[in-house]
């Protein structure tokens, strides 16, 4: 059993991350939380409502980005995906794309393949897509993790960009612990199997944040630490 | 879960079995065109007790292995030749090209003037078909050699000779592997058409032969065992490759 | 041929040499001649067979039953294929019958199709639809299981109904395999017409090339063949063309992981 009796309350607009040692079952959460995954056993409610299946207004983005965007489509296609379900192709929807696709910095590259875009480009695409469906709320599956140290700070800024400008609330999850604190408001520590949020921290930096300032804080590096201590804990028990 | 698939599988084919029994003794189809299915293993156990069927087997697998075999001796080692120089190849290419786009099948009615209806047509006709696959995926095999394996090997000093033998044989054995394997369903198919169109016995002869004597049941008893030919000729295949090439299968199932 | 930009000199050179090569080769005897004539008569052959017309008829029937086999081949073996390969439960139970029947080599069945339709269009057409049903009905199943998980997830995420997601996840993704199966079974589909219209048949251009051989009229023979080689290469540089106006978006995938 992956997931013990998790409750927590989340707020429209917010940011949270959830972290925890390797295996207790973050994706697990995400996926159900999502409707991919029916739960053995117990029930998901997301805004007071049972969820068994997908939504409708949740949008997952998964950490294999090169296995979630769809090859035979060009970015605007893949990006307009969402949107194109729905049925609701219009120039509103068109031009709503290419300015997302702006948004996230790949102006001129709406046709090319996903295959010609390096890693970092490509998850850039996932996010954008998930974003032109206009959830009220984005989850994220380690999203950065396959990506090099350096695109995965650029990709963190543009995606405090995109939550500040559109105010999706997003649920994220990470293995960086300092990820999760830079970009979140609230951080939640996950226990090993059977998963039960055991710490709950908030995150008042102010905003918007920056990759040198925040980080240098002194307060950083303490929350780090806390939690560091906490999931090491966690994984050594 | 394999396990339950395979059951599955096994019943299906026990029942479709059964269901065809029944319908062929209630009568409703056609005897001569489809016998009860106990009529056809009778026909079939008889045959292959008589030895009949393993006689026109036997003859059908001497031209094909003839064939076969003569294609690897020929087209191997002028592949691995164009692979290694480029120049030989495109000396070759354009004949190969010319060549490539004939049908086999077509290729019957030639070996009949040149040959007549003996075996040499069959083999020749086995020998064209296999050409194409074994080259061509040798050459393939060659060419995709990775160049650090070659330097590696130059470093080490190894004379061109050895080299050869020690590292490029091998190398693109997989791949030599893949055009033989190919080949394989090729020459059955064209030993079978090679007796349907010019010959006088052979497996593929009799199923003809027996279809045109309105033998029904004899004609799916020599389908049967075409099957089962095809089947032990695939296996024997895999272990063989299992047996020279234990490092290739042991990779490829790591990927799996 | 390898670079269009570069004229492959010595290959043609090595080419009109082996021509040369059989036109006096052939004329140094007579019984030679008969197997093996010259290049030259059978280029004439070739030509009065074109002006006569006699070659379009026959190589036009050839195609028809050619296009009627594989289409129809095609249109049973992916639609087949998508529902196996998404249906595992159903795929179980057919799994078997599956490996059991391919190993047969497609040709046996041609007695079987005399039988029950006699020697004409329907029994050469019935023949090719059965053999160029498995490579793409394997392929089809191949790619279709292969599709990556996360893709399906994507697809269900953005709210797709199970058909939504069948037509723009999963028929997209398996493109691929289905396409090489099809590529297969092009060159499947014409050595069956070839062949039934050799075994069991009264027109079209496999049984032209038989009956001129056995009438000894080795030129036409050999004309007969050279048209049959055109029409495969041509059908292959067709669907070449088509596969890769389709599949850009894929070749350039390839190229890039080979890379």
């Amino acid at each position: 059993m992956a997931l013990g009796n998790i409750t927590c309350q989340v707020e429209p607009r917010e940011f949270v991350s959830f972290v925890g040692p390797s295996g207790c079952g973050k994706t697990t959460l995400l996926m159900s939380i999502a409707g991919l995954i029916a739960p053995s056993a117990g029930k998901i409610i997301v805004k007071g409502r049972e969820v068994s299946g997908p939504p409708g207004n949740l949008v997952l983005v998964f950490q294999e980005f090169n296995k979630s965007l769809f090859a035979w489509r060009s970015v605007l296609g893949n990006v307009r995906f969402g949107i194109d379900a729905r049925g609701n192709r219009s120039r509103e929807t068109e031009f709503k794309a290419r300015s997302l696709i702006e948004l996230v910095g790949l102006k001129g590259f709406e046709n090319h393949y996903p295959w010609e875009l390096s890693g970092g480009m490509q998850q850039r695409v996932a996010i954008a897509r998930a974003l032109a469906y206009e959830p009220e709320v984005l989850l994220m599956d380690e999203p950065f993790g396959s990506l090099d140290a350096l695109t995965r700070l650029e990709l963190e800024d543009t995606l405090l960009r995109l939550w500040g400008e559109l105010g999706t609330t997003i649920l994220f999850i990470t293995h960086d612990i300092e990820e999760a604190i830079y970009l979140s408001d609230r951080v939640w520590v996950l226990s090993r199997r059977p998963s039960q949020i055991i710490e709950e921290l908030r995150i008042d930096f102010p905003r918007p944040r920056s990759q040198v300032a925040t980080r240098a804080e002194g307060r950083f590096m303490e929350i780090r630490n806390k939690i560091y201590r906490r999931i090491s804990d966690e994984g050594a028990g | 879960m394999m396990r339950e698939s395979r059951l599955n599988g096994f019943f299906f084919l026990l029942g479709s079995l059964a269901a065809w029994e029944l319908a062929a003794q209630a009568g409703w189809l056609n005897p001569l065109i489809v016998p009860p299915a106990s009529k056809i293993l009778n026909s079939f156990s008889s045959l292959v007790w008589s030895g009949q069927i393993p006689l026109q087997i036997l003859a059908s697998l001497e031209r094909a292995a003839v064939g076969y075999a003569l294609a690897a001796v020929v087209f191997i080692p002028l592949g691995i030749l164009m692979g290694l120089y480029d120049a030989f190849h495109r000396g070759l290419e354009v004949i190969v090209e010319m060549l490539r786009p004939i049908p086999p099948p077509v290729v019957i009615p030639v070996a009949m003037l040149v040959f007549g209806l003996e075996d040499e047509m069959k083999i020749f006709v086995i020998f064209f078909s296999c050409a194409w696959p074994i080259l061509l995926n040798t050459v393939d095999g060659v060419r995709n050699i990775d160049r650090v394996l070659l330097q590696t090997a130059k470093t080490f000093g190894l004379s061109q000779q050895k080299i050869m033998w020690q590292v490029i044989v091998p190398a693109c054995s997989p791949q030599i592997m893949t055009g033989l394997r190919v080949s394989l369903p090729i020459t059955l198919i064209l030993v079978v058409i090679s007796e349907m169109v010019g010959s006088t016995d052979g497996i593929g002869y009799f199923v003809l032969d027996s279809q045109r004597r309105f033998k029904v049941a004899q004609m799916y008893a020599g389908m049967l065992a075409l099957a089962i030919l095809g089947y032990a000729l695939n296996q024997l295949f895999n272990l063989l490759c299992r047996i020279f090439l234990p490092w290739h299968v042991g990779m490829n199932k790591r990927m799996e | 041929m390898s670079n269009s930009k570069n004229f492959n000199w010595s290959g043609w050179l090595a080419f009109t040499l082996l021509l040369f090569l059989w036109e006096y080769g052939s004329r140094l005897s007579p019984k030679l001649q008969l197997y093996i004539p010259p290049i030259s008569q059978i280029f004439i052959a070739l030509g009065g067979l074109v002006f006569s017309g006699q070659l379009a008829v026959q190589l036009w029937i050839t195609l028809v039953r050619f296009v009627e086999g594989y289409l129809l081949a095609a249109a049973i073996a992916v639609t087949l294929g998508v529902i196996l390969g998404y249906l595992r439960f159903v795929h179980s139970f057919l799994e078997m019958l599956i490996e059991f029947l391919r190993p047969m080599p497609s040709v046996a069945i041609i007695p079987v199709a005399v039988l029950l339709l006699g020697i004409g269009d329907s029994m050469i057409v019935a023949v090719t639809v059965y053999a160029s049903i498995w490579p793409v009905l394997v392929n089809t199943i191949d790619g279709v299981r292969h599709i990556e998980r996360t893709l399906v997830d994507t697809g269900r995420t953005f709210g797709l109904s199970r058909r939504e997601i069948l037509w723009q996840v999963i028929l997209p993704a398996a493109s691929p395999y289905i396409v090489t199966g099809l590529r297969v079974s092009l060159s499947i589909a014409l050595i069956l017409v070839t062949t039934a219209e050799m075994i069991a048949g009264s027109k079209g251009l496999g049984f032209f090339i038989l009956d001129e051989e056995r009438s000894l009229h080795s030129s036409n023979m050999y004309a007969g063949i050279i048209v049959v080689a055109g029409l495969g290469y041509t059908l292959n540089r067709f669907f070449l063309t088509l596969e890769s106006r389709a599949m850009k978006w894929r070749h350039g995938m390839s190229a890039r992981e080979a890379a």
